[in-house]
Order: C-alpha cells, then structure tokens, then sequence
C-alpha cells in the first residue's frame, strides 16, 4: 500500500522545507481525482455513474447558485444587502457533494453551502429575508446576512468562527451511531480552516472513535488574503488524513462528477462502519472573499486566470451538450428560468416589513426569556416610546 | 499637527515602535503584504519585512501562543486578533496562560505582549463582528485591558501597551475606525495606562464610558447641556488599570453617575463600577448608579440600533438621574 510507502520513508539528515523534503511524494500518493476533463470529456477509462436526468437536474442547481450569487453581490453594490458571501468557481464542491448524500445526513457548512440548503429545500425567498435581515427571515434579523439555518433539510445553523462544525459534525456522526440511525453527516470547511484547532481535534476524534463522517475541505487556495501554500507546507491537504489515521483523497473540486462520486465512496465507507475520510475538493475563490474584500491589494488578476478554463459550469455544460443532453436552446432556457426564479424570490423577500418585531430581540436566548430578558424588553420599549430615534441607525460623527 | 483616523494613529504608532525596538514583531492574520482587513498594518511588512510583520496559519491558539513564547524570550509580540469575536480559540493561552506567567514563576517568568482587536458593534456585523469581551478579561487579573476612543489616544495608549511589562488586551473601536478623525502629534508621545481623560467638566452628573461609547455619551452629553444638565464626562480608556481616583472624584463633586457600555448588562464592566462607586461615594449619592448597555443577548444583526446603548437611550438616563 502507498501509506506503507510513506511510513517507511527515509530520515534524511538535511533542512529543508516539508514541501522540498516531501519532493512531490504526497502529490503521487494523492492523485487528483478527475472524472470528466476541462472539455467536458470522460478521461480514460471512467464511467458517468450519475443519470442524465440527475445531471441536468445539478446543472440547473448550478447555475441558480452561480446566479443568485452574481446578483446578490450586485444586490449589496445597491446598498439593499449588508454583505454576501458566495461560491462562483466552487459549485461542484457544494451541489456534487450534497447530491451524494442522503436526505437523512446532516450538513454541517461554513458560510459558502448556500447552495446545499437549495438542495435540501430552503426557499430563495427564506434565504434572501436572511439576507435583509428583514421579518421573513427564520434566524430572526439575528445574524449576519448569509447565515441560515434549515432544520427541516437537517442544515445547521451558520457561525462566523471557523471550523467550529468540524468536531460539531463528529458529535452528530457520534450520536447517530449511538441511536442506530444510518445518518452520515458532512463537515464543510476551507483551506485556511485546517489550521483551527477544531479541524485538528475533529479529525483526531474521528478517526478515534471510527465514526461515520465525511469532512469536506474546499481547498479554494485563499483564506482571505493568505494563500494556502502560506496556511500549510502539505503538498496536499488530503494527506493530513495520514497523520490521523484515516482516509483522505484529493478530487478536483471543480468536476462535478468527481465530487460526487468521490463523496458517494466516503459515505458508502462511513456507513459500512469503515469511518471517517477527509475530502480535499481542490477550487479556486474566483471573487473577493466576500463583498467586504477587494482582492486587487493583494491578488494579481493574472492567477485567476488559468481557473477560468476550469469552470466548473462550462465543464458540465459541455459533457451535458457531448452526451445529446442539452443544446445551445436548452440552455438559455435554463438559464432564463433561474433569473425568472430569482428575481421572483427578490421581489417577495424584499416585501417583507424591514424589521423583525423588537420582542424577537430577547426571544430564543434561552428557551424562556428570564427576568433579565423580560425586564429589559420593557425598558427598551419605554426608551423607544420616549424617543424614536432609539430605533433609528445614526452614525457618529468624528 | 497631521489629522489622523483610528486606523492611521494605530498604524502610526507600530511603524513607531517597529523602527525603535528590534524586539517588537507583529503577527496575525493577514496583516503581512495585505496590512491587515482594517489595513492597521499596511506598509508595515513593506518596510520592516516578512520576519517581523508576520502572517500565521488561521489558528489564534497558535498566534497568541507563540506571541507568549516569544515574549518569554524577550521579543514584544503585538499579535492581531482580526476580530474580538474571534478571540475565544485563544482564550485559554490568554487567561490561563499569559495572565498568570509572571505569579505562577514567582515574577521569573513575565509575559508582555499586546493584543490588538477590533471590538464593538454598530457596523452591521451580527454576533460575530460585534461584541465587546472586555470584561471576559478584566476578571482574569494579570491581564490590562485598554481601549481608546478616537485616534490621540490610540497612539500614545499602543505605545504604553507595547513597553508595557505586562500583557495589555488593546481593544479598537471599529465603529470608529475611520469617522474619528483628529490631530495626532508625529514621532512618540506616551499616554500612561491607568489614566482616565476627564474630556468634559462638569457638575451635576458624571458619565462613565469608553471606545465607542464615549462618542455616544458625548453626543448625549451635548443633548443633555440644550436641556441645561451639565455633565461631566469620562474617557477612562483604559479598563485596568483603573483610574479609581478620578472616577471617585467625580461621582463625590457630582453626587450622580451614568455607566455606559456596548457589552451585555450582566456582568459588564459597568457592575464593577457601579460596585465600586457604591462603596467609595455611597455619602455623595444623590441617585442609584445608572447603567446604559447592551442588553442581556446576543449582539444582533438587524436590530443594532435598538441594542446599542447610543446618545438617546443615554439621555434618558441622564435626565433620570439628575431628577431622581
Ligand atoms: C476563528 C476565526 N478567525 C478568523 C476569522 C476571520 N475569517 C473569516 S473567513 C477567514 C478565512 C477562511 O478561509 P478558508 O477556511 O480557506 O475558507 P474560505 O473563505 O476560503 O472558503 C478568516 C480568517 C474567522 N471567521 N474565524
Ligand atoms: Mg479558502
């Protein structure tokens, strides 16, 4: 076995970079995996297990993510949004992932998945009132826009922090064995992520306690202004499986098919009792990494180039077009039907009134409001009666 | 005098330091050729260099603990923690750690570092580009805990914290970062920490507040002067420590005191002080002390406004105390 191969390697007595002293050998153990090429071509030898329906269906999810993403960011240029944070160049890691699982699995995201709640049947329109903040939104107006919960697909709540949902995925695989439930739940995560402890801990417990669990890494070669290769000296991001003691395998995160399959296996795996894998899903961040980022300062525009050869949209669009599925026709229908889609959802989710009632502030803090809620609603009430500028955004003045 | 903003005095005052003591080393995330989120350390990688200026792995338990490493070997780290919300992974190297080196090796061992962070809400940023955990600190003895208001005090108070012996929290008003513009003197000035600025005098009631907030109990105090209540406001900018004796000379000339803060009401800061006052001025009271903050839940996204202690809330507890 390779892993053997690692283990038995050398000490060699020179300095060096992890990068030098690894020469490539990590990069050979952990090939990307690729289905279907920038072309939209089969590479040798592989089978489209998915059907043709199935793979229309995740086209269409694809381009409503990459254009809800495109419009929100608009959307926030206006003024209407706050902030949004999205995942053009990154679909395959979201959809091809999500449509692996079953219905069951817990997602556990970071704050790109949007798409993943789509799937599991979050409404737009729910989605773009978490984005105003406004009345119709679950979470309340609580959170940052981009922050949805959606307990009925089994989509946790949303956090800021990262990594965090690592070892809260673990707990949920954990607790699913403990009940007998075939429950497998995925962990979302980002290069930059793999250096928070949670990621570490997550992994280590994991793989400890053999549980069922995928870890998804989309490794979109940027935390913010850092560079993965500033984040880590690995070669890879999937032999950091080795240390633990567990699977890992690198796919090229912007094959959708690839994504699929790849997270079928580790489900199949993590279902029959062989425990966790960590997924590498190897993308690239095309934007700024939200709309509060500007990547010229530190991004010459030339890397992105070679990644837009890699669309991961194009890529299916083609195999969908080579395989008599879709034409140049087709597609504008799609497309035209997703804008449609979209900017009903908008129009609806912009009429909700702006605010969420102000009781709603000290509600779900805890399951009962204490007296400290209760006395403080109140106060805030009388204040507000008194002066109605207490309701109002004002900022200071230098 | 050249006009500065938060971010710029703060800049200003690490270029200072960067260029006077070979020790100091600034580490975080992204504050390297990027100069940091808020850019607080733009430029500064360009002249000192990627040894100095540094950018580490996503991980705060590792930047904090490596600042600690380093300034038990004699560096003065000035780690960046890109928001205070995101603090918490570090929590247990800061209060279990840093804070207790210097009393655990019987004074072999001090730990002084800096901790920049953004804090405060205001800027639409949810729960977790929002919340104030100054007191999460302040009850951790061993660690001083500073937090300026506008830029003047930025520099001179970052200056202090870096040649501080020991491990100063310096939290930034980000909601200020850039409104809060002011003269800023070139080259070092210090501002020691421990001193409150009395920045208005006054006579009938004293407000209490700091960072952002002192903005906002200003504004009411001039709100509350067209009505003819005359305050008399305090910067106290840094948190521990504790300017006791102007606080307790104030609330005894004024006989009355408002307590402003962003962060939750139980447990804030504003407890100790409102403790503190009681104990020291309890013959001068004219009126309970009053606390203006942050309500008991989690920092909010869309009703910001409603939850942050500003100018009107602040007023009404002025005008409350001096009638009470
Ligand atoms: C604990 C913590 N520290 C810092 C931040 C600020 N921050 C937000 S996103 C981010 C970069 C994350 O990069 P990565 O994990 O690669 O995810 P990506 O955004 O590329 O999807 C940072 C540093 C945070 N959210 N949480
Ligand atoms: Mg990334």
């Amino acid at each position: 076995m390779k892993r053997e191969r690692a283990a038995k390697a050398p000490v060699r007595a020179d300095h060096g970079t992890a990068r030098e002293w690894a020469a490539g050998r990590f990069l050979e153990e952990f090939p990307l995996y690729r289905v279907v090429d920038e072309e939209g071509r089969l590479v040798g030898g592989a089978q489209l297990e998915l059907p043709g329906s199935e793979l229309l269906g995740l086209y269409r999810w694809m381009l409503l993510g990459r254009s809800l993403d495109e419009r929100m960011i608009t959307l926030q240029r206006q003024g209407r949004i706050g902030f949004y944070i999205g995942a053009i160049g990154e679909e395959a890691t979201v959809f091809g992932t999500v449509a692996a699982l079953e219905p069951q699995d817990w997602i556990f995201p970071s704050y790109r998945e949007h798409g993943a709640a789509f799937m599991r049947g979050l409404p737009l329109v729910t989605f773009m009132a978490n984005l105003f903040g406004n009345a119709g939104d679950l979470v309340k107006g609580r959170q940052m826009p981009c922050h949805e919960s959606w307990a009925p697909g089994h989509f946790v709540s949303i956090s800021s922090p990262v990594a965090t949902q690592v070892t809260q995925a673990v707990g949920a695989a954990w607790a699913a064995r403990i009940q007998g439930d075939d429950m497998v739940p995925i962990a979302f995560f980002g290069d930059g992520s793999t250096s928070a402890h949670d990621f570490h801990t997550g992994l280590n417990f994991a793989a400890v306690m053999k549980l069922p669990v995928v870890f998804a890494c989309r490794n979109n070669g940027w935390a913010i202004s850092t560079p993965s290769a500033s984040q880590t000296v690995s070669e890879t991001m999937a032999q950091k499986a080795i240390g633990y003691g567990m699977r890992g395998e690198r796919v090229d995160g912007n094959d959708l098919i690839a994504v699929w399959a790849a997270t079928r296996r580790a489900r199949q795996r993590a279902a029959a009792g062989q425990g966790p894998t960590l997924l590498e899903l190897v993308t690239y961040r095309m934007e700024g990494h939200s709309t509060s980022d500007d990547p010229r300062a530190y991004r010459p525009a030339e890397v992105v180039e070679p990644w837009k050869r890699k669309d991961p949209i194009k890529r299916v669009q083609k195999l969908l077009e080579a395989r008599g599925l879709l034409d140049e026709a087709g597609d504008a229908v799609l497309r035209e039907e997703v804008r449609l889609e979209i900017q009903a959802a908008l129009r609806e989710a912009e009429a909700f009134p702006p605010k969420p009632p102000v009781e709603s502030l000290f509600e779900d803090v805890y399951a009962e409001p204490g007296w400290a809620q209760r006395e403080q609603l109140a106060e805030l009430r009388r204040a507000m009666d008194a002066d109605p500028r207490v309701a109002n955004p004002r900022h200071v003045e230098g | 005098m050249p006009v500065m903003n938060v971010i710029q005095a703060v800049n200003d005052a690490l270029r200072l330091e960067l260029r006077r003591d070979q020790r100091v080393v600034v580490l975080g995330e992204d504050v390297g050729a990027f100069g940091g989120v808020f850019r607080a350390t733009a430029g500064l990688q360009q002249e000192f260099g990627a040894a100095r200026v540094v950018d580490t792995p996503l991980a705060e338990g590792g930047i904090i603990g490596a600042a600690a490493g380093m300034a038990l070997y004699g560096l003065r780290p000035v780690a960046e923690i890109q928001f205070a919300d995101f603090i918490f992974p570090a929590f247990d190297q800061i209060v279990n750690e840093v804070a207790k080196f210097r009393y655990r090796s019987g004074g072999q061992y001090p730990c002084p570092l800096t901790i920049r962070a953004p804090y405060g809400g205001g800027i639409k940023g949810g729960h977790y580009h929002s919340q104030s955990p100054e007191a999460l600190f302040l009850h951790t003895p061993g660690l001083k805990v500073v937090v300026p208001s506008g830029p003047y005090d930025a520099k001179g108070l970052l200056l202090s914290a870096i040649r501080d012996p020991d491990p100063v929290l310096f939290f930034e008003p980000k909601r200020v970062y850039r409104a809060a513009k002011g003269e800023v003197p070139e080259g070092e000035y210090l501002i020691p920490l421990g001193q409150a600025a009395v920045t208005r005098p006054g006579t009938q009631v004293t407000l209490i507040a700091w960072g952002a907030m002192w903005h906002e109990a200003d504004q009411a105090a001039r709100e509350a002067e067209a009505e003819g209540i005359d305050c008399e406001l305090l910067d106290l900018r840094s948190l521990q420590p504790l300017d006791i004796e102007t606080i307790t000379a104030s609330v005894r000339k004024t006989g009355r005191a408002v307590v402003v803060h962003e962060a939750p009401r139980t447990c804030g800061f504003g407890a100790e002080l409102a403790a503190l006052i009681q104990e020291r001025c309890f013959l001068s009271l004219e009126a309970p002390v009053a606390r203006v903050t942050g309500f008991d839940t989690p920092f909010p996204y869309t009703l910001e406004s409603e939850y942050l202690p500003r100018a009107p809330r602040i007023l009404q507890a002025i005008r409350a105390t001096v009638t009470y």
